[in-house]
């Protein structure tokens, strides 16, 4: 912990993080667009700017941009001083030099960073009067809409894109004013994790094209937390519906799950929800009829005949559990074979009972080795596999920490670790999106890989019994990283 | 007078062969370090010899050489800045074409002193008749054994490529010289940490100016003591200084460190073109503060300049005369600097298109007064720290002195909605 003194007066505060962050913690409004507590910081904006002083005597100050600089024991600060608030209007004037007036109709409003910002920092007159830098906008796939004159270079959308999500088709072109974020050509954009663009980039550059197609302003909607269906992750979400149609979905931050990201299935795959072939109303062999005759229907129906009910693994528990509970216990069943429901329940023991309990995504992402058993996550739990890939730069992100360059200084960090990955072994039956980050790949089928996976377990414990065809020879040097071991197969 | 970065450029000002450098004394520094010093020591007579940085911020080598651990990870990186791309600067220039040699030795004593494993010459792609002759002398130095593994025996190893940029003028700037090497984009990086600790590929690496390399083996061969003496003020050495504008004979010297403007402009340059006066200069090209006539008698040293509220820098002088609309002046380099930011930072991204935009208007008689409170703003917010770097700062320097300077001239422009000096107005921005 250390001693921090804002406009004179002191806070605690915890260590190793940026002023920034801090400040933002402990409730002030300090503007800010290029940090984000994913993608760290990166000093662009110029927008974050306070006063750091040199003593108690020191009254001038200078100016610093606190996202770029570190807590220090007994650091005076002003966020109140006259000069950073009128640098930090001007920041907003220079980005509304070229911003176009799209308020009105632009998707954004009433949810946009920037004019939060803009408001926060008090600009509102404009003393420029020249002609805006225009751009040209892609086609970007069915989901992301492009509208580039709305950019205010804050780079996030790359640093998320590229960096953290290993995209590869999103990219920063040209230079000065002319900056341009897109594709190289017109395309549908081709990481799974694109949408989180509407969400991380602060304008409207990059908005949900699902949205447009039932567009309603952000004030309109009426929200709710959900959690998101598509997969056994369980990310958070929050839905927005109106006028009683499901209209956006969006992330709903969970530090241990999804942290501040979705995937684009369970962003934009919400639609099925507003189908129009769905039942809306009771019916009779197709045929619409009110609550009440239908109550009495098939009160006549189980009185006087033996019915049994058939759940399904693709409805919810809360139908499957409540048609048991009409039909009586005895006569439900689930809807899967037996052999299934044993998998099931067995799965269900060993994540109850069994020695290692089941990873947390945020324990995936911080985790100094994976092994990925017969699974291509990209398709099956796509947010774990965003989740991985994060987790390949924990061990080399261990020499950062030692000399001293705080890990959200990001391009620092980046630079320093240059390509170097953490262990990440995958045994897959065929290729899988990750397997270009993998110390190692197995490729076999699902009896081999089940095979590898009782070797491993017999090298953790020797007293399981033998498996044959595996070997697993010690001392894979890379970079000063020692991997005790890798898989020699047959 | 000793000229040792020059003495010896030939008459049809082609480069030195190997053997020509040889039999002028070339590479026995080197003989000498490899002989019988230590790193340390080489580093040690750096600083004892006060040479100062010549790409522009005169920051003490030695110093700067001392920050690099001894004890880190290999590879090490020592980097010659050859990207010389100031507006009005070319003396690198005329040591690149002239003694390539010259420069390979001095890295070659600066990546010992550092304990380099690779160096990299980054050069301009403008400046190809220097690349040629770097090409070739490269493979003189090869073959020779002065490049490449166990050099003259002593078991320091040392390889040195030539990498050309392609026309950005942020390459100069040190962070992005060495993210435009690893193939990034030419943006500046954020210090600390800083290049002696993450430099290129996040190794430590040094990054000096030409010229900077260029004195070090006559340090070596001469001592620190002689080095300081051949200056007239406390900053050590001798400069490659030069003269462009409308003077009678434009060109460079090399000269001791600290004559004056005076001197520079009217015994070297020959004075101004008949029927000019002298009205101003940027001493060290285009992103130093003007000097003007009071400041004559100031000696061109980076202290006494600072002092005089500008900057050495390069001290190759673009000179104004009073027959130049200096408005024009400044638009112009203002439209280059617009041109060249990186983009990455807010303020000079946005607010020098909108600098540019303004003397633009008020050179083609469109100016209003509030356009000057205009300027000033950005010469006031564009400052050090403000920026992510040191371009956009930079950049305000020849405003800022010229609105102190020549401020009758702007509001004459504006006053009189026309241009007195009935040049042709080029509309630069769009």
């Amino acid at each position: 912990m250390a001693t921090l003194y804002i406009d004179n007066k002191a806070y605690e505060v915890k260590t190793g993080k940026n002023l920034l962050e801090t400040c933002l913690t402990l409730g002030f409004d300090l503007p800010y667009f290029c940090w984000h507590p994913a993608l760290g910081s990166v000093g662009a904006c110029r927008q974050c700017a306070i006063k750091v002083y040199k003593d108690e005597n020191d009254k001038k100050g200078r100016l610093i941009m606190s996202c770029m600089e570190p807590v220090a024991n007994n650091q005076r600060i002003s966020i109140t001083d006259e000069e950073a608030v009128e640098f930090r209007e001007h920041v907003i004037e220079w980005l509304m030099t070229n911003h176009p007036h799209d308020c009105a109709v632009c998707d954004e409003g009433g949810s946009c960073h920037l004019q939060d910002m803009t408001v926060m920092t008090g600009h509102a007159y404009r003393r420029f009067n020249f002609k805006k830098r225009t751009h040209r906008n892609q086609y970007l796939g069915p989901f992301i809409n492009h509208e580039m004159n709305r950019c205010i270079q804050c780079y996030r959308c790359v640093r998320f894109y590229k960096d953290y999500a290993g995209g590869k088709d999103l990219d920063s072109f040209a230079s000065r004013s002319n900056v341009y974020f897109g594709r190289h050509q017109d395309g549908v954009l081709e990481s799974e994790f694109s949408g989180n663009l509407t969400e991380v980039c602060p304008t409207g550059v990059f908005t949900d094209k699902t949205l447009k197609e039932h567009y309603t302003r952000k004030w309109d909607l009426t929200t709710a937390p959900s959690i998101c269906q598509h997969c056994s992750l369980g990310c958070n979400t929050i839905a927005g519906e109106r006028y009683g149609s499901l209209r956006l979905i969006t992330t709903r931050y969970n530090g241990e799950v999804n942290g501040y990201f979705l995937c684009d299935r369970g962003r934009f795959g919400y639609e099925f929800v507003n189908g129009s072939d769905r039942i809306r109303t009771a019916a009779i062999r197709g045929e619409s009829v009110d609550r009440e005759k239908m109550i009495n229907e098939v009160a006549r129906i189980l009185s006087t005949s033996r019915p049994i009910g058939i759940g399904s693994p693709r409805a919810s528990l809360e139908s499957n559990f409540a048609l048991r509970a009409l039909v009586g216990k005895d006569n439900f069943y689930h809807g899967v074979s037996d052999n299934e429901h044993d998998l099931a329940n067995l799965s269900i023991k060993i994540l109850r009972d069994g020695p290692a309990r089941n990873a947390t995504m945020k324990e995936v992402e911080t985790a100094d080795a994976v092994f990925i058993l017969g699974e291509d996550l990209t398709n099956t739990a796509p947010m774990m596999a965003l989740a991985v890939r994060q987790s390949i730069r924990q061990v080399p992100l261990q020499d950062v920490t030692k000399i001293n360059v705080p890990l959200w200084n990001d391009a620092a960090a980046r630079e320093l670790i240059q390509e170097d990955k953490g262990p990440l072994f995958i045994a897959a039956f065929q290729e899988t999106k990750l397997d270009e980050l993998a110390t190692q790949t197995f490729r076999g089928s699902p009896d081999e890989i089940a095979r590898l996976g009782f070797a491993v377990a017999q090298l953790i414990d020797n007293s399981l019994p033998e498996v044959s065809g595996f070997s697993f020879p010690a001392g894979n040097e890379n970079n000063g990283h020692a991997y005790s071991h890798r898989i020699v197969a047959g | 007078m000793e000229r040792p970065l020059t003495e010896h450029m030939r008459p049809d000002k082609l480069p030195l062969s190997l053997k020509e450098y040889e039999s002028v004394g070339g590479y026995q520094a080197l003989r000498k370090v490899l002989k019988g010093m230590t790193p340390k020591a080489v580093t040690d007579l750096v600083k004892e010899s006060n040479l100062r940085g010549r790409g522009g911020a005169g920051f003490s080598t030695g110093m700067k050489w001392s920050f690099v651990p001894m004890d880190a990870p290999k590879p090490k990186y020592l980097i010659c800045n050859a990207d010389e791309m100031e507006p009005g600067t070319f003396k690198d220039r005329i040591l690149l074409e002239s003694t390539p040699h010259q420069l390979i030795e001095g890295m070659i004593l600066s990546a010992f002193a550092i304990q380099a494993d690779i160096s990299y010459i980054y050069l301009r792609w403008a400046y190809k008749v220097a690349g040629e002759a770097i090409i070739k002398a490269l493979a003189e130095a090869y073959e020779a054994g002065y490049l490449g593994k166990n050099i003259l025996g002593s078991g320091y190893d040392l390889e040195m490529y030539l990498h050309t940029g392609v026309g950005r003028y942020m390459c100069g700037e040190e962070t992005a010289l060495l993210n435009s090497l690893e193939g990034k984009r030419a943006t500046p990086r954020a210090k600390p940490p800083f290049p002696q600790i993450s430099g290129l590929f996040g190794k430590p690496t040094i990054v000096n100016n030409v010229e900077t390399l260029c004195c070090i083996p006559h340090i070596v061969n001469k001592g620190a003591t002689w080095f300081q003496q051949l200056s007239k003020t406390g900053d050590a050495g001798t400069k490659l200084y030069g003269v462009s504008g409308k003077v009678k004979k434009p060109g460079a010297w090399e000269l001791p460190m600290g004559v004056t403007m005076r001197e520079l402009i009217e015994e070297h340059a020959g004075g101004m073109q008949d029927g000019l006066k002298f009205r101003g200069a940027l001493p060290g090209g285009a992103s130093t503060d003007f000097l003007v006539e009071q400041h004559l008698d100031v000696k061109m040293d980076y202290t006494s300049v600072a002092a005089a509220g500008s900057r050495l820098g390069t001290g190759t002088l673009v000179v104004l005369d009073d027959k130049t609309c200096p408005v024009g002046f400044v638009k112009n380099l203002e439209h280059f600097f617009a041109q060249e930011s990186c983009g990455f930072c807010t303020p000079c991204r946005e607010g020098l298109p909108w600098v540019e935009k303004i003397l633009d208007a008020i050179d083609r008689g469109k100016g209003r007064m509030e356009d000057l409170k205009l300027l000033e703003f950005h010469t006031k917010y564009l400052g050090p720290g403000n920026t992510f770097c040191a371009f956009a700062p930079g950049a305000m320097e020849p405003l800022q002195s010229a609105l102190k300077y020549f401020r009758e001239d702007f509001e004459k422009h504006i006053t009189e909605k026309a241009c007195a000096y009935k040049h042709e107005v080029l509309s630069t921005a769009g």
